[in-house]
């Protein structure tokens, strides 16, 4: 493996940023899970992870294996569309769950169903 | 094979994936380029045939532009509490059916942070979303409508 010491100053700098950004977003969406209130609402934060936190953490590694020269950028391509792919199944399992649980309990903040409710009824 | 190109894709890019073509790889890329083939097969996705390749392409610059719009946007939230944000459940009825473009949006809808797909009827075709910041609804579902929905009918239909 090339050691980081190879890498040049102009491609450095980006790469840091892009790690650090990535890094960032990922944070917050941790923190995300911590703070927010309801179940609902925690579903959003760890999805700043899975979009742009993976993203910039990807293109940062693009970026320094394309420039080290050491090997194709396929791996980042295949990781970025099998994140976005996979990521709805989780969610919506957790979120029909969640909404399943609520409506057996009978909570009333929870929709009945997709389906507007009928005026008439 | 049910799926030859699939299977081909699949093979080329095990072999992409290890970066080389000693016969270990090709032999592992081939069992898997059969069984992935005849896993689709089962699926029974469907034919589904793409067009408008140039409306793909915006729709993918406009959902790569909305994603980091909305990352941004749910940072603000995350990190600054405040008083007036309301989330909550969002009622959408899609003209869309077809299940591939269907699943495209729920992509879309989950990458995008700040909008999560709960619940769809297929019957009516009414969908279920939970939207973290929820101050106008009815841009919202123009968003979906009108940014995902069309451009998504355009190309799948």
């Amino acid at each position: 493996m090339t050691g980081i010491v190879d890498l040049p100053l102009w491609a450095a700098v980006p790469v840091a940023v892009l790690l650090l950004v990535g890094a960032g977003f990922t944070l917050t969406g941790s923190i995300g899970l911590l703070r927010l209130g309801s179940f609902y609402e925690r579903l959003h934060a760890p999805t700043l992870g899975t979009s742009l936190g993976v993203g910039c953490i990807l293109l940062a590694s693009m970026v320094f294996f394309s420039v080290l020269q050491t090997r194709l950028v396929v791996h980042e391509v295949l990781v970025g569309i099998l994140v976005v792919v996979t990521t709805p199944v989780t969610l919506m399992l957790l979120a029909r769950a969640a909404l399943h649980r609520d409506r057996l309990e009978g909570d009333d903040k929870v929709p009945r169903s997709a389906r507007p409710p009928d005026p008439s009824a | 094979m049910p799926h030859p190109i699939v299977s081909a894709a699949l093979f080329v890019m095990w072999l992409l994936l290890n970066e080389s073509i000693a016969p270990g790889p090709m032999l592992v890329g081939a069992v898997l380029a059969v069984l992935g083939g005849w896993a689709l097969a089962l699926l029974k996705p469907g034919r589904t045939r793409l067009r408008r390749l140039g409306v793909a392409l915006r729709l993918a610059g406009v959902v790569v532009a909305d994603l980091v719009r909305s990352n941004i946007a749910v940072t603000q939230v995350i990190l600054h509490r405040r008083r007036d944000r309301r989330a909550g459940f969002l009622r959408i009825h899609l003209t869309l059916r077809n299940p591939q473009a269907l699943a495209v949006l729920a992509c879309i809808l989950t990458a995008t942070p700040g909008t999560a797909w709960v619940e769809y009827d297929t019957e009516d075709g009414w969908l279920l979303l939970h939207v973290l910041d929820l101050i106008d609804e009815a841009s919202w579902v123009s968003i979906v409508k009108d940014r995902y929905e069309r451009p998504l009918m355009e190309i799948f239909q």
